[in-house]
């Protein structure tokens, strides 16, 4: 199965990948011109309208009876989600292209009582996945780049952000563990420094999850990248955070503080970074999991975290990240299983898919991905969200009697 | 007012106090401790219910302890459906309640065999998921032709193939009452009042004493309208309906859905104590594209829906891909936020192993390990299971996190006696892991192997690896 030419389902995925990037193209030949509001023709979104099976006017006039005023509910959230930027342009000392902010929001995801601007000013971010060694990934994954790109983590990224849309890549350095291949800081530096060249969008750097070898590559990574303002992946209590936030701060970067489903561990190990570094170049981490692997464990941590910093938890009014590839430790992502349901190279692709979706509505601002259609279609989610288009009631009143065929 | 925890002695005061144990508790204080938390349910107190002279108490207790969301009953012969019985707005308040319920649709323009094929598939639907069986809940019937007798002959249709309950669909009263007709002594739910027909829709949840939906779609004023109304009528077993609008109009569904939802449990407003429910189908019409596009549209509208309150989803995909991680999705919020996320570690004993039974480590995380002994046991091999503390982590996090170390395999091999029970000294760990391998095989001194990354693998691992493993290790140690 060497030749991903071979593989019946490429083309299904293909076709998958495809549908995804034609829905941004506006066409407006469907986009029915009897309706006279503006909005429609601005619209951004090609939508088929309902063919009525009913005519709008044979629905039978109202009852006339007083009317009941919605008023909108009553939420105060006193508290504000501090602004993290991640990377540099050339003027603040870096050598990215374009910069991040993330958070800002002052109520929970998408409650748009108040216009999206007020309350979710920064659209989340969604950085595709790549690694410095060939580790082993799903096939679905696999089958979008090839196996040759797998090896070369600069290419990998080139091709994640101009081919797969990413806004950012984050870099794992897993061959650093002294266990797997003890890779030294410096080889380290040097793919970093490899695919700070090949991209020109700001990156996010992640460790092998060794607490004393990451701090070590940190630091160095931290120095070779100066000024850069990447995002370091992570930070937690069982580290030497003297030792790794000095050179931290010396070379001005930004941290994601990971503390797994603890709210109390999360305030604590803030609170040790806060002697290092400003509040807003802290990102804070509460785990993810997949779909069937324990998503409601990370979706009730992260929802937790951002409801308490929206109802004034100082300690916890930052950005949140969602390691949304973590949807792949679910078996039903990619294993084979029965046809009825579906191929694993469409399964795997939904699954993170759908595992993203629910991080996006418990409060995430960063995603780690690593399937390609991920970053599209979450994306395509979020402006579809922001656009707010009001309907009709008659567009959806045919519901019941339509035909789908 | 938010979700307040409610003591027991406010309950206990009105129970019976005789501690007759009819509900299966200890005594009465130990129901209402159970009560409180929601751990069981009023019903169970036969006394209060069946002896007149504890009505005013049922009420009183009742009242303390009802759901913000009212809890309506949808019935088709010995199956019931509970949707809504909410009590709070975040899971991790408490816990949600009832899992909504999904109804498949079928047409009255579908031929005979598309609309079997659809309500068997419904019925059929299974998947095992941590031991819980997960299932699909119902047919929704709608009107395309618009004709009564056509409505009639989908619904008998449907009634013949399945026992599930069913969902009658269409705006117009006469067709409604066609398909009501065909099930006298069911319940099934009548959608949908609108604000042209919901007079003759009352009347018909009236005389066939059915729960009812009401449908305004993008038009919050007209529902509660619609809903004050019908409550102002009689009919108090509602299901609202603010519109399912996939794409970029699903914003207002979200936000309708929190609105409801928040009104009814933080503001207390009796007038949204009523469950919700969605229809991702409509990605069928509102998206543009081919089917794989409108299909993952349909997941997407369903996914954001279940994490923002929604009680009851009518879709249209049949493609297990969609349904596998919505239905997986549906059980993970609904499950009880307040269960432990880690099993105790220990040695856990599958079948009658013997002494060269293979050993199977894993992480005391409460999901892998009910996957790696659902997957052992229903392979049926001998063995045993050491569960190591890995502070409820999985495996993979464990590992990348430092949480997967030699004491604490050490730790619960001495506890449980391994040494004693088996004559090897093999450990086979998960793929995931194996970059432990030496650490812990220098530390606790037994050989480790590393097996396959998921345990669906075991069994052949066990029949192709673990004789030749087992030989290599005895010739090794005469």
């Amino acid at each position: 199965m060497k030749k991903n030419d071979e593989n019946p389902y490429r083309k299904i995925a293909e076709t998958f990948i495809k549908a995804f990037e034609d829905s941004d193209e506006i066409e407006l030949d469907s986009i029915e011109i009897a309706i006279d509001k503006l909005e429609f023709l601005l619209s951004s979104i090609t939508r088929q309208i309902i063919t009525p099976t009913i005519m709008p006017s044979q629905i039978a006039k109202p009852i006339e009876i007083p009317k009941l005023k919605f008023e909108k509910p009553k939420m105060v959230w006193p508290g504000k989600i501090i602004e993290v930027e991640i990377g540099a342009t050339r003027s603040m000392g870096g050598t990215r292209d374009k910069t991040y902010i993330i958070g800002g929001e002052k109520a929970p995801p998408f409650y748009f009582f108040e216009e999206p601007e007020i309350v979710m000013p920064h659209k989340p971010i969604f950085a595709l996945d790549i690694f410095d060694m060939k580790i082993s990934l799903p096939k679905a994954v696999r089958m979008f780049y090839g196996e040759d790109v797998l090896n070369d983590p600069a290419e990998w990224a080139r091709i994640a952000v101009e081919k797969f849309n990413a806004d950012m890549i984050t870099l794992h350095l897993v061959s650093t563990d002294p266990n797997v291949k003890n890779t030294s800081p410096s080889e380290a530096a040097k793919i970093v420094e490899n695919v700070l060249q090949a991209v020109k969008v700001p990156i996010c750097i992640g460790g092998s999850g060794n607490p004393e070898k990451d701090v070590e590559v940190f630091a160095k990574i931290s120095e070779i990248a100066e000024g850069e303002r990447i995002l370091i992946n992570s930070l937690n209590l069982d580290m030497d955070l003297k030792k790794v936030l000095e050179p931290i701060k010396k070379y001005g970067h930004v941290v994601i503080d990971f503390s797994p489903m603890d709210l109390d561990k999360a305030r604590q190990l803030n609170r040790k970074v806060y002697d290092y570094l400003p509040k807003n170049m802290i990102v804070i981490d509460m785990n993810c999991a997949g779909i069937g692997y324990g998503l409601e464990y990370g979706y009730t941590a992260t929802q937790r975290a951002r409801l308490a910093a929206l109802r004034g938890d100082e300690e916890l009014q930052h950005p949140l990240v969602a390691g949304v590839s973590n949807a792949w430790a679910a078996r039903e992502a990619w294993i084979k299983m029965d046809p009825l349901w579906g191929p694993k190279e469409i399964r795997g692709p939904i699954w993170e898919l759908l595992t993203g979706l629910c991080m996006l509505l418990a409060g995430a601002d960063y995603f780690m991905t690593v399937c390609p259609t991920t970053p599209t279609t979450l994306k395509e989610f979020v402006e579809y969200i922001y656009e707010r288009r009001i309907f009709s009631k008659e567009e959806l009143y045919n519901w019941v009697s339509a035909k789908i065929r | 007012m938010p979700w307040k925890s409610i003591s027991p002695i406010e309950i206990y005061k009105f129970l019976p106090r005789t501690n007759c144990q009819k509900c299966g508790e200890e005594n009465c204080m130990a129901f209402a401790a159970k009560l409180v938390n929601m751990e069981t349910k009023l019903d169970k107190c036969a006394p209060l219910i069946e002896e007149e002279k504890y009505k005013a108490n049922y009420e009183k207790i009742w009242n303390i302890i009802k759901p913000a969301v009212k809890e309506i009953i949808v019935k088709r012969g010995d199956i019931s459906i509970k949707i809504g019985g909410e009590y709070v707005m975040y899971r991790h308040d408490l816990t949600y309640i009832n899992p909504p319920p999904i109804a498949l649709d079928v047409d009255d323009e579908m031929d005979e065999n598309e609309i079997i094929n659809r309500v068997k598939f419904t019925e059929n639907f299974s998947y095992t998921y941590t031991g819980i069986n997960l299932k699909l809940d119902m047919i929704a019937i709608r009107s395309v032709s618009e004709d009564p007798k056509k409505f009639m002959k989908a619904v008998k249709i449907v009634m013949e193939n399945t026992k599930l309950p069913i969902m009658l669909c269409s705006f117009k009263p006469e067709i409604i009452e066609a398909g009501l007709s065909l099930l006298k002594n069911d319940r099934p739910l009548i959608y949908a009042a609108t604000e042209s027909n919901w007079n003759e829709m009352a009347k018909l949840a009236k005389e066939y004493k059915c729960p009812l939906a009401v449908f305004s779609p993008g038009d919050m004023d007209g529902l509660l309208t619609i809903t004050k109304n019908l409550l102002d009528n009689g009919i108090s077993d509602l299901i609202l309906d603010p519109g399912t609008f996939v794409g970029n109009g699903l914003s207002t569904t979200i936000n309708s859905l929190v609105a409801i939802r928040w009104k009814a449990c933080e503001e207390e407003d009796p007038l949204y104590g009523f469950p919700t429910m969605g229809v991702p189908m409509t990605a069928w019409f509102l998206i543009d594209g081919d089917k794989l596009k409108k299909a993952t549209w349909e997941a997407i509208t369903a996914a954001s829906l279940i994490v923002n309150h929604v009680s009851l989803l009518i879709m249209h995909s049949i493609e297990g891909w969609v349904l596998l991680p919505i239905t997986i999705l549906r059980r993970n919020i609904y499950t009880d936020p307040r269960k432990p996320v880690s099993v105790k570690p220990e040695l856990k004993i599958i079948g009658n192993p013997n002494e060269w039974s293979p050993v199977f480590v894993t992480s005391n995380f409460v999901l892998t390990y009910y996957l790696v002994s659902g997957d052992i046991e229903n392979s049926k091999i001998d063995s045993y299971l050491l569960i190591v503390d890995t502070e409820g982590y999985a495996v993979d996090v464990a590992t990348a996190a430092n949480k997967f170390v030699p004491d604490k395999f050490k730790e619960v091999i001495d506890a449980s006696g391994l040494e004693k029970k088996v004559k090897h000294r093999i450990l086979i760990i998960p793929r995931k892991a194996a970059k432990i391998s030496g650490e812990v095989e220098d530390a606790i001194k037994w050989r480790v192997i590393v097996g396959p990354s998921d345990s669906s693998e075991i069994p052949a691992f066990i029949k192709n690896e673990w004789p030749k493993i087992l030989e290599e290790w005895k010739s090794e140690n005469k």
